[in-house]
């Protein structure tokens, strides 16, 4: 990069604000999906949405392509670096700005990390929501950027549903504020548009979060199935006889496998295991919990236990929730993906699956929300293995055509990124992929915001990713992959 | 082309009449009908059922009425996987009627089910008493098609309640007035009907009652399906906390219990669900005679709410009288009545004390609208990319020019 713009951006940030030197760039040449990197010409570290507005006019008048980063834990490539681009992470912008309990509202930088937000209203008996499984380390920022879920947005939604507003700095450096403290700011719904649009359409800057009351009481019932056919009958007879549990988590029995081996959970060997969990008025959970073992020993449940206590329902999380950083007990290598069918579809898909592990001699173990059709196939392989990690690519490539193929979606959670653009054109007709385009073009005429992902481009699409290489932090130990 | 008449002075919209009307029989024809008018130069005004034809600003033109009538059936109810495909023609009634048959429901409730359409529901982003437990309508779409003017049809969202592939241009498309294009269906996610359902009630003549109630039930691990606060008239000044609660028959017992415990100063007592119909009845006495009568739909933070209804009959009681609901989320319906001056300066008082708390303040209708005070209010800093998206989508204005905020 020209010296001279390396000077402007060290003037905005200052020298701790800017990274430009080769080592520490590699730090931030992709995100959780290791596979895909590309090196930026630099990062910066702004400590303020001013910093952020002068950063991006720089890029605006400079024609330079950028990323914003916020904790690197994305599983879709949205944070990977852009040739000839910069990297703008928000991990500095990490400040709890206002909390208001009375209305239940908290407004936050999008630095903040998700489980932070739940540990500053928990004194006050409320939570925030959305619970992807990286709680722990990802960022507000990202989860806006991807419109995370969690386990629990079968009955409490998605990341949209819980923003209320944003300052978001536009990619020509305007400042503008979408959505607003109260509901129905007049005018078109523009924050619902910025969440879930990968980065695509400005930097956020302050998120406005919606906080829920801890409900009365929690119940999480684990069942026991022969197989995901028979858990599967029993989510659609709770669904059918109009219960909306909290969540229902369905494993297979490679994942319970991997599950017990990594934490413990004291999972009971099985087919398939079912997580139920309600929550709400304590009568009103009692009375329901019945007919949902009841309807689980209808399916063949064999073996049903209801956490009795916190710890116990810690525990059983647990499992669920480190099983995809698990498959590192029972394989070298794993490729995740994050279809979504609808529910009734389940059984045929979960047959399909097995088929192609059949035919491909590939394992697949199978994590997936039960109660909204999401997904988790992980194919395993062995990266030594000559050809092994492209069939392993292929084969969950697959998996995405046949949740196509049955009605669903190529992403739940995990969102589009560098990873599945090229499948954007099998979900979407032209003309729906151009009007997304029309949409992009008013925020992003230049097309420097994020601009390779996402949409798919001609010469991209068809080329293969390189050869895995695990990151450096995962193969010294200290990090693993969600 | 099919059904096309000449439109009459009952196809007037905000004052404006139109020349003609075309009821277009399916989605092709209403997006080749589209492209035509916009290549002929013609305003065209999107419609569904026509009940909330007036909201927003007059149009600056209207030449064309784009009917959705004959887009009214149900594609697709699958009702093991909770969702529904719908023509935006249909009316709310007619979905919940065919939903209810496998005992689910849309959990929605707008202002006259019976003639108000998906489509209108979605494009003015109409809520009722249920949002405060299942969301607007907005977080109960999960896929849409748009024909845009040039006669491009564009889906975006999908069939299952967890995507996000994509823009969410559903979100786009709701409460947008109909000024980026017309919705020809929408899909839904839905929620079984409750098993049981009970109305409670407590009355009080103390605002500060009313408000410290709405705080302790917003604090509560209560789960109702909706709350609002009933105020008939200012002079004398009752208020009515109405609970609705849903569920088990052990659940609603014990909530009720729960309630009594909160609320000290009154007796809870059980009413007919007939009270969650108090929007839809201040929105009918304002059809009554508008010319004496202004409707306003204020938001503020729930904490706020009822604060500002008494900034409002403070201003105006002693020459007009007011009658409101507060739904608990924050959102409240007024309705005012008296000269038309005192009307005007009311609004715009008590817009600008909401809109410097970060609530905004809408005009139903449109007798107390002048040069300085529009259906809308401060569409904020947001406004110019508002434009950039609409010259995107609708860059000739063929989509009802004027109506929307900014003048959009």
């Amino acid at each position: 990069m020209d010296a001279r713009i390396l000077q402007e951006f060290r003037a905005i940030v200052g020298p701790s604000g800017l990274i430009s030197s080769s080592e520490d760039l590699h730090t931030y040449e992709c995100d959780g999906l290791t596979n895909f990197r590309v090196l930026p010409v630099a990062v910066l570290l702004p400590a303020n949405a001013q910093q952020v507005q002068s950063i991006v006019r720089v890029c605006h008048a400079q024609r330079i392509p950028f990323v914003a980063r916020g904790s690197g834990t994305g599983l879709s490539g949205g944070a990977l670096p852009v040739e000839n681009g910069i990297v703008i992470s928000l991990a500095r912008m990490n400040r709890i700005l206002a909390v208001d309990i009375p209305n239940a509202r908290v407004t936050v930088e999008p630095g903040v990390i998700n489980l932070d937000v739940t540990g500053r209203v928990q004194p006050h008996g409320y939570f925030y929501a959305p619970d992807p499984s990286s709680q722990s380390v990802c960022s507000i920022g990202g989860n806006v950027a991807e419109n995370s879920g969690g386990a629990h947005c079968l009955k409490y939604g998605f990341t949209t549903t819980h923003v209320l507003g944003l300052e978001v700095v536009l990619p020509d450096g305007s400042l503008v504020h979408l959505g607003g403290k109260c509901l129905d700011a007049p005018g078109y719904d523009l924050a619902g548009v910025f969440v879930g649009s990968e980065g695509t359409l400005g930097i956020a800057t302050k998120i406005i979060l919606r906080i829920v009351k801890r409900p009365e009481c929690t119940r999480t019932l684990l069942a026991a199935f022969p197989g995901t056919n028979e858990a599967s009958a029993a989510v659609s007879d709770i669904i059918a006889a109009g219960m909306l549990p909290a969540a229902i988590e369905m494993m297979d029995n490679l994942a319970i496998q991997a599950a017990e081996a990594a934490v413990h959970a004291n999972y009971p060997d099985c087919g398939a295991l079912l997580l139920v969990e309600l929550d709400g008025p304590i009568a009103e959970v009692e009375t329901l919990m019945v007919h949902v073992d009841e309807l689980c020993r209808k399916n063949g449940a064999w073996d049903i236990r209801v956490a009795q206590s916190d710890s116990e329902r810690a525990l059983v999380w647990k499992g669920r929730k480190a099983a995809f950083a698990a498959m590192g007990r029972i394989s070298p290598n794993y490729i995740v993906q994050d279809g979504v069918i609808p529910r009734t579809a389940l059984p045929q898909l979960m047959n399909e699956i097995a088929r192609l592990s059949r035919e491909t001699g590939l394992r697949v173990a199978n994590v997936f929300h039960a109660g909204d059709g999401n997904l988790h196939p992980l194919v395993l392989y062995d990266r030594h293995i000559p050809g092994q990690e492209k069939a392993a690519e292929a084969l969950s490539f697959q998996i995405l055509e046949l949740c196509l193929a049955a009605g669903g979606s190529i992403t739940g959670e995990h969102g589009v990124g560098e990873e599945k653009k090229c499948m954007m054109t099998k979900m979407f007709s032209k003309p729906d992929l151009a009007t997304m385009q029309r949409v992009r073009a008013a925020f992003d005429p230049l097309q420097l915001c994020n601009p390779t992902k996402v949409f798919p481009t001609p010469r991209l699409c068809g080329e293969k990713p390189g050869e895995y290489v695990p990151h450096k932090l995962e193969s010294s130990g200290l990090a693993e992959r969600f | 082309m099919q059904n096309l008449r000449p439109a009459t002075p009952a196809d007037s919209v905000s004052g404006i009449q139109p020349q003609f009307v075309v009821a277009p029989e399916n989605e092709q024809q209403l997006a080749a009908v589209l492209a035509l008018a916009k290549e002929s130069g013609l305003a065209v005004i999107p419609r569904g059922g026509g009940t909330k034809l007036d909201w927003g600003n007059p149009p600056k033109r209207a030449d064309l009425v784009l009917s959705t009538a004959r887009l009214d059936r149900i594609l697709e109810h699958v009702w093991a996987d909770l969702t529904v495909t719908v023509e935006a023609g249909c009316t709310l009634q007619a979905l919940q009627q065919t939903l209810a048959q496998h005992g689910q429901r849309l959990a929605f409730d707008t202002l006259w089910p019976e003639r108000a359409t998906i489509g209108g529901a979605l494009s003015t982003n109409d809520s009722g008493v249920l949002r405060i437990r299942f969301g607007a309508l907005r977080d109960l779409l999960i896929g849409i098609t748009l024909v845009l003017p040039d006669g491009t049809v564009a889906s975006s969202g999908g069939k299952v309640v967890k995507n996000v592939a994509g823009y969410d241009l559903p979100k786009l498309a709701t409460g947008a007035l109909g000024t980026l294009g017309v919705i020809t269906r929408a899909v839904f996610r839905l929620h079984p009907l409750p098993r049981m359902a009970t109305t409670v009630t407590c009355v009080t003549n103390q605002l500060l009652s009313a408000e410290r109630l709405l705080a302790a039930l917003l604090d509560s691990t209560l789960v109702y399906s909706a709350l609002q606060i009933r105020i008939p008239s200012a002079n004398p000044h009752e208020l009515f906390v109405d609970v609705l609660f849903e569920g088990t028959e052990q659940g609603i017992t014990a909530q009720i219990a729960q309630l009594q415990a909160l609320a000290s100063f009154a007796t809870v007592f059980e009413v007919d669900h007939h009270v969650w119909k108090t929007r839809e009845a201040l929105h009918s006495q304002y059809l009554v005679d508008p010319s004496s009568s202004a409707l306003l739909k204020i938001s503020t933070c729930p904490g706020d709410a009822l604060a500002a209804i008494a900034t409002l009959t403070e201003i105006t009681k002693s020459r007009a009288t007011a009658s409101a609901v507060v739904q608990a989320t924050g959102l409240a319906t007024i309705l005012l009545s008296g000269a038309r001056d005192e009307l005007l300066h009311a609004g715009k008082v008590v817009c600008k004390k909401i809109e410097s708390a970060g609530g905004s303040l809408v005009v139903l209708g449109n007798s107390v609208l002048d040069a300085d005070f529009d259906a809308w209010g401060s569409a904020g800093d947001a406004l110019p990319l508002m434009r950039a998206i609409k010259a995107q989508l609708d860059p000739q204005d063929t989509l009802n020019p004027g109506r929307f905020v900014g003048g959009i």
